[in-house]
């Protein structure tokens, strides 16, 4: 049976360029447009893994939503795509800082990031 | 309330008991800042115990003798300035001699109190020097908020300018690749998507060079006596094409010429911002309405529509930089999230203000109030 990949972000293009690449390296996907439709979505799925946009209806979206998704499911992968840090030069590491412990996110990607190095990270988080 | 402290360097201890006794009680008032100052007094009998607390304590503010026991009021007077400490020192001396009073001054002494002084020679110069290091503080604290703000602003607009290059980069990608087959109709819609966000970053262009030109304030603005209701006009004409577009009807609701003195491309913004706001964000059939009047100097006008309408919540947030409100009915709408906040900032500078008032579902009125400036 195919993956499941949870998609969100609200960028409307963002995402359908995402779904189309995710789609490609053969996977099913689910997506939303924000914070609020994702929680939704996760009370009726369980995806085999989420990949989020940081900002959405507020700055913090992609975190708040990461802490939810690991509470519900602590075995679904997450990954936090995000074009912030090329921008301010704010970096995350997801498992060094210790204020950025609760999000527990497996992964903090730059949105700008290639197919084949996403297929790659996407891969090794489903040990696939 | 905070507490600024004040160290005493005499080697006579009547001397430090008496300031001590002088400043206990004393407070300094800031009643328009609602602040109010207080002070902790520390002593030293000589000059190397007094730089022991100098680096321990960091007084503000350092009531120095020059003639101390072990070493000179000014070699301590040196030293602060050589570790630059941020403390203000008043020189306190039986003899000032001219030469002494030149060689302080240079090394950064702000005040000299004469050798025996009163209650409230000490006083007026504790209170004038509070005064000045509280206003410094002040000033410093709203120049960093300022380089935040500034900070803020800049990366929330990379992040804006970067989005649609994003969608566009991918797309063009996605079209390079004939991903789906050499069929040009099979591209259609990125293509339509990707003309609609090169609009909205061109859109955030503009309103940046709008809002450059506010921010830049005074010299450029250009008072004189203009038509409001033809500066509707023109914004009308300019956006009916839109409108029709959208199968929104518009109405400008005066027949009145009404004239009054103001910058015409400032309100030439607001009227453009107001009247796109209420066709973009209307419904297939919908109508816009505006409504100007003047009385007592002041200008009223109101920009109503039948459209998405405003969430209570959100109608705190549309006001302020990059706020754009996210919903199924906005999706595919694109704007800066800049127009109202520079609205905003026009009718700030008019004196004026702004309302908005909204049910979602029905519609939203915009009504702005100038005051014509005087002179």
């Amino acid at each position: 049976m195919k993956k499941k990949i949870l998609i969100v972000d609200d960028d409307m293009d963002y995402l359908f360029q995402m779904r189309m690449k995710v789609e490609q390296m053969g996977f099913e996907t689910i997506t939303a447009e924000s914070q609020a439709e994702a929680e939704k979505v996760i009370q009726e799925i369980k995806p085999d893994l989420c990949i989020l946009d940081l900002m959405m209806e507020s700055d913090d979206s992609g975190f708040i939503l990461s802490y939810k998704i690991k509470r519900k499911y602590p075995d679904v992968p997450v990954i936090i795509a995000t074009a912030v840090t090329a921008e301010t030069g704010m970096t995350f590491d997801v498992h060094a800082d210790e204020n950025t412990q609760w999000i527990n996110a497996d992964l903090f990607l730059d949105k700008g990031i290639r197919f084949d190095q996403l297929q790659r990270e996407i891969k090794k988080l489903l040990k696939l | 309330m905070a507490t600024y402290k004040v160290l005493i360097i005499d080697d006579e201890p009547g001397i430090r008991e008496g300031t001590k006794r002088i400043l206990q009680n004393f407070k300094v008032d800031y009643p328009f800042m609602d602040e109010q100052i207080d002070f902790q007094v520390l002593e030293a009998g000589t000059g190397k115990s007094g730089i022991e607390i100098i680096d321990r304590e960091l007084p503000e503010i350092l009531l120095l003798d020059n003639k101390l026991p072990d070493i000179q009021g000014v070699e301590v007077l040196e030293y602060v300035k050589s570790k630059h400490y941020d403390i203000i020192v008043v020189m306190i001396t039986s003899y000032a001699s001219l030469e002494l009073a030149v060689k302080a001054t240079r090394d950064g002494a702000f005040d000299f109190i004469p050798k025996p002084f009163t209650p409230q020679e000490i006083r007026a110069s504790v209170e004038n020097i509070t005064k000045q290091i509280f206003l410094k503080r002040m000033t410093q604290t709203l120049n960093n908020t300022g380089k935040q703000i500034r900070f803020q602003f800049l990366s929330v607009l990379s992040h804006e300018l970067k989005a649609p290059l994003n969608a566009i980069d991918g797309y063009l990608k996605m079209i390079k690749d004939r991903q789906f087959g050499n069929n040009v109709d099979a591209y259609e819609e990125m293509l339509d998507r990707s003309m609609e966000r090169i609009k909205g970053m061109r859109q955030l262009i503009l309103d940046l060079l709008d809002l450059t030109k506010i921010e830049t304030g005074k010299p450029t603005q250009k008072l004189e006596k203009v038509n409001i209701r033809k500066i509707i006009q023109m914004a009308v004409d300019t956006i009916r094409p839109y409108a029709i577009q959208k199968d929104v009807d518009l109405y400008i609701n005066s027949r009145e010429e009404i004239q009054m003195k103001a910058d015409a491309g400032e309100i030439e913004i607001i009227m453009n911002n107001l009247i796109s706001n209420a066709v973009k964000y209307n419904k297939p059939g919908g109508r816009v309405d505006v409504f100007l009047e003047k009385k007592d100097g002041q200008l009223k006008i109101t920009v109503s529509d039948t459209g998405i309408g405003l969430k209570n919540e959100d109608q705190e947030k549309i006001f302020d930089d990059f706020v754009r409100i996210k919903s199924s009915q906005t999706r595919e709408v694109t704007g800066s999230g800049l127009g109202l906040s520079i609205v905003k900032k026009i009718v700030d500078m008019y004196q004026g203000n702004i309302e908005v008032q909204s049910e979602p579902d029905k519609g939203t009125s915009f009504i702005i109030t100038l005051i014509e400036p005087e002179a």
